[in-house]
């Protein structure tokens, strides 16, 4: 029993623990469950605290079902330490945000909530190829249900749509994982990763393509990549704001998360060789998203879209296959986790005091409200990539990884740079300067301490990897350097290895 | 007379479950005659008691495994896999069933001697090593069904949900009848071991023959198991059967049919698997498209449940497809995760359909989660186990059929299952989205709270449910040593 475990587990026995309690205590009891889990998750920091240390930690190996041998082994390293703290710190926070948002059937309200800490954490744990799934699955069904019962209007539809979409894409991977284990005895993902490593296991390029592709189509809907993304802005308008958040900020890292966990270092050479067409996709997404982002006039989709940039990004700088990309792509992930997550509570906040999502609707916010007006303004800035803010940090690095292999694909990809700061800048001046219309000054109130204490820790986190970008980024570029090397050694090896025969072939 | 004409004393401890079975079915049928309305009550325990007592006698016939009277009857871990699954099917119907019947008022003791006498003839179906068996076992489960299907007399949907189950039913036996006809002609005799011997050795009958006679078999079979397209009598015979047999129709029956189609398949015609396994990948194919979209379209939830009962019967056939040990296993697993659950199903239908069954509506459920979170909370773990999410039977049930189906290289079958079960997962969330999503409808009848007998089903349902989807392995484990032939 590691920190690990606990930290997985806390959050099932506070699911539990929130069914039996009575209703009129859920509120705090998420809270202070939500809490807990936080703070007892900033243990897992010890490890990288003073050293890096390389492979797992704080791993549990041990059998779950015995034939087929499926394993509960779970681990931590660089890549998911900063994945798991993310969904750890926003849990609590969703649980603020949704406060007074949340006034009917409030205990399976937080009872979801923290189901899908639970999956969450999971996913970003497991090391045996089916305990993934089944967390990958899990996380479907709390928000699906977060959608669909505490949604806007079309939260049906949307709810529907997400759980298809998602099922869709992973039922193949299912078969795609079957396969595996067929192919290598085992669930394990370090024991087949290894077998690939030392050339036991071996695929045909087409099957290696093929896998990959079952891999890559399930982790495409969830990052979502261009064309896949269709269910996102709906699932975003539609979910209430602390499904948003929590959609937003972690459930979409789950699709980046997986491209790098799985898809390269078992894939390299499907990886590599569909790398263009990848990067064609990811940078129209990034244009696309922000193309379309620009033209809304509802702000949850406008920020839904930018997400389908921002994502882009992170796709693009995974398949540059260069230490800076993935640098980048991973601190972008968490960056947008945070300030996407942010703008989400932010628009949520909004929704409370106004009632209505449509830009139109609002103007002039900056008179009644001037601390959420600097708040959302800071908010937007790191949205858009401003130095010294988290997100250029990640962009940065994304485009220069990305430059250094393929100059042209940087170029595009920049364009949606400059497009985020139109869109953004564009809503915040629509939004929050003019004269204020009386709805505005009539419901419009400045932020209440609840508020205050839900975004301040993100507004934090903004600064702090925006300008102390080492504290953050040593694990996550150890653990880079050696999918790199993954992908790059395997490469070399393979030709030493054909290379006689094929001289002799001849 | 030589000695060895009367049986020992060992073969008749092999069907200590039918033994059991049947005196508590002639018992109560008894009883009813003799007792006053007032002493009617205990018919319901005593069922569950037979029952109970059929659990223990499978397990203690387990226990001197071997073939009785001359090789008719095999207890083998296999025949008593399923001699357990159905006998928990009869049990859950009763406890189901107790409250229904006084609702509907008729109480009386003949339903669960019925019940008893199906659930003898589907144990006789499982345990049966020879083709005459197989169909004397087949016709008392089918006959003591179909009169079950139309058990309350007075309403038309029951009379005419009977007569079709009946008529469609003789019919499809005739069929199987016929096969056996020809595979006696053939071989020479109705042992499944025998006819094995007998197809695999040198001087086999030709394939065409063989292959005739297997085809009409799997007619019979395919219609107990409501496989396309032998399953338009399904939907029909669900919807208008009491809930409760909807329930035990769609469960026990089934089972002990699978029971005997991978026995007969894999044992008798097994030296011919090549030959019958693209028929066999065709009708899983098409079982599964047929249950699936037909079940997208339904308004109401026991045909809707009738559809997609015929769509896992697909996903079984999957298994029988791989035509393997763990084909096998996988099949033997997925019956019993997908019994629990469906019957589940049923049994929560049963409850909010109230007296005389007039909210069978999926918008009849609309607002469950809030007049009874209990039940709502059940049936979602029913149906998502329906669907195949992880920490359900049905998930890993779904798991081994596709991890034996690629075993046996059938990818592409694996492949439009898995999509298959994808566009299932649309018609179940339906269900959910009524349930946990729409408000109550406020001029519905109030719902009572539902009774003992029939929340020990559903817990008791939910529990086996969960529990075989995160600690499987005590089933499985088991499946694959009686697979093991």
């Amino acid at each position: 029993m590691t920190l690990l475990d606990a930290v997985l587990f806390l959050p099932l026995i506070g699911f539990a623990a929130l069914l039996l309690i009575p209703k009129q205590f859920s509120r705090a009891a998420a809270l202070i469950i939500s809490l807990l889990i936080f703070i007892v998750s900033l243990g897992l920091i010890g490890p990288y605290w003073f050293a890096n240390p390389s492979g797992y930690v704080f791993t549990t190996d041990a059998v779950w079902i015995n034939s087929p041998p499926i394993r509960y082994h779970v681990g931590l390293d660089g890549l998911s330490l900063w994945l798991v703290l993310l969904t750890t710190l926003l849990t609590p926070i969703s649980v603020a945000v949704s406060w007074k948002y949340i006034d009917h059937r409030v205990k399976e309200f937080y009872a979801f909530l923290i189901l899908l800490e639970f999956g969450l954490i999971g996913v970003f744990v497991a090391l045996d190829l089916f305990l993934f799934y089944v967390f990958w699955e899990i996380c479907l069904v709390p928000m699906y249900f977060l959608i669909g019962i505490w949604g806007h209007e079309r939260r049906i539809y949307a709810a529907v749509k997400f759980f298809l979409y998602t099922m869709a894409g992973s039922v193949l991977m299912l078969a795609a994982i079957i396969y595996l284990y067929n192919r290598a005895g085992s669930f394990d993902y370090v024991a087949i990763l290894s077998q690939i490593e030392t050339g036991r296991l071996t695929f045909t390029p087409r099957a290696e393509m093929l896998l990959f592709l079952a891999f890559f189509i399930s982790f495409a809907i969830k990052v979502p990549l261009f064309p896949l993304h269709t269910w996102l802005p709906d699932a975003h308008v539609e979910a209430p704001t602390a499904g948003s958040v929590m959609l937003a900020s972690v459930m979409l890292k789950m699709g980046a998360y997986g491209l790098l966990r799985y898809c390269l270092p078992l894939f390299p050479d499907a990886a590599r060789s569909s790398a263009p067409w990848v990067a064609a996709l990811a940078i129209t997404g990034i244009i696309y998203g922000a193309l379309v982002a620009l033209v809304q006039p509802n702000m949850k989709k406008l920020v839904a879209y930018s997400s389908v940039s921002h994502l882009g990004f992170v796709v693009l700088g995974i398949f540059s296959f260069t230490q800076q990309g993935l640098d980048g792509a991973v601190y972008q992930m968490l960056n947008h986790g945070i300030s996407t997550g942010a703008l989400f509570m932010l628009v949520g906040y909004l929704y409370e005091r106004r009632h209505s999502l449509e830009i139109a609707a609002y103007g002039g916010v900056a008179t009644p409200a001037p601390n959420l007006s600097i708040i959302f303004l800071i908010t937007t800035l790191a949205s858009i990539g401003l130095p010294s803010l988290n997100n250029f940090v990640g962009e940065y690095l994304v485009l220069q990884g990305t430059a250094m292999e393929h100059f042209t694909w940087t170029a595009f990809a920049a364009i949606g740079v400059i497009l985020s700061a139109c869109y953004m800048l564009w809503l915040y001046q629509r939004a929050f300067f003019g004269k204020a219309s009386d709805g505005v000054t009539h419901h419009i109130y400045d932020l209440t301490g609840r508020e205050w204490a839900a975004i301040v820790p993100l507004i934090a986190l903004m600064v702090w990897m925006g300008t102390f970008t080492q504290s953050f980024l040593p694990p996550i570029s150890a653990q880079n350097a050696r999918i790199l090397d993954t992908t790059h050694r395997l490469k070399t090896e393979r030709v030493q290895i054909l290379a006689p025969e094929a001289i002799r072939a001849r | 007379m030589p000695a060895s004409f009367f049986p020992a004393s060992a073969e008749y401890l092999r069907i200590l479950p039918e033994i059991l079975l049947t005196l508590f079915g002639v018992a109560i049928m008894f009883f009813e005659a003799v007792l006053s309305e007032a002493r009617k009550r205990i018919f319901a325990p005593l069922a569950a008691a037979g029952l109970g007592a059929a659990l223990v006698g499978s397990i203690v016939a387990y226990g001197s495994p071997g073939a009785a009277f001359h090789g008719m009857i095999i207890v083998d871990g296999f025949a008593t896999f399923f001699r357990v699954l159905v006998v928990a099917a009869g049990l859950l119907a009763v406890f189901a069933s107790a409250e229904y019947l006084w609702r509907e008022n008729h109480p009386g003791g003949e339903f669960y001697a019925l019940i008893l006498f199906s659930v003898a003839g589907q144990s006789i179906m499982a345990s049966a090593n020879e083709l005459i068996v197989i169909f004397i076992g087949l016709e008392i489960s089918s006959i003591a069904s179909y009169i079950l299907a139309g058990y309350l007399r007075d309403d038309p949907r029951n009379n005419e949900a009977a007569l079709k189950y009946f008529l469609l039913g003789s019919f499809a036996t005739a069929f199987l009848l016929y096969g056996v006809a020809w595979i006696y002609g053939l071989t020479g005799s109705t042992n499944l071991e025998a006819i094995r011997l007998a197809l695999s050795a040198g001087g086999a009958p030709p394939l065409l023959l063989t292959g005739a006679a297997a085809a009409l078999m799997f007619v019979g079979f395919g219609f107990k198991i409501s496989a396309a397209p032998f399953q338009i009598w399904a939907p029909d015979v669900y919807q208008g059967a009491p809930a409760p047999v909807s329930g035990f129709l769609s469960v026990g029956p089934k089972a002990a049919a699978f029971a005997i189609l991978i026995r007969t398949f894999e044992t008798a015609f097994g030296p011919i698997a090549h030959d019958w396994q693209p028929l066999m990948w065709v009708c899983a194919l098409a079982t599964m498209i047929v249950g699936n979209f037909a079940a997208i379209q339904q308004s109401n939830i026991k045909r809707m449940l009738a559809y997609s009962s015929i769509a896992h019967a697909g996903y079984v056939l999957i298994a029988v497809t791989a035509a393997s040990q763990t084909g096998a296993a996988a099949a033997m697993f997925y019956l019993a995760a997908y019994a629990f659950t469906n019957f589940g199903a049923f049994a929560v239908v049963t409850h909010v359909a109230r007296k005389g069954e007039r909210y069978v509506k999926i918008d009849d459920f609309a607002g469950l989660a809030r007049r009874q979170p209990g039940m709502a909370a059940m049936l979602a773990i029913f149906l998502l186990s329906l669907i195949g999410v992880p920490l359900t039977g049905g998930f890993f049930g779904k798991f081994y059929i596709f991890k034996a189906a690629l075993d046996s290289n059938l990818v592409w079958l694996t492949v439009l299952g898995l999509l298959n079960s994808a566009v299932a997962a649309y018609y179940y969330l339906r269900v959910l989205v009524v349930m946990y999503m729409k408000d109550p409808d406020g001029a519905a009848e109030s719902l009572p709270s539902a009774g003992p007998a029939l929340k020990l089903a559903v817990y008791g349902s939910a529990i086996v449910t969960l529990l075989l989807g995160i600690l499987p392995g005590f089933v499985l484990d088991f499946a694959n040593r009686a697979a093991l032939r």
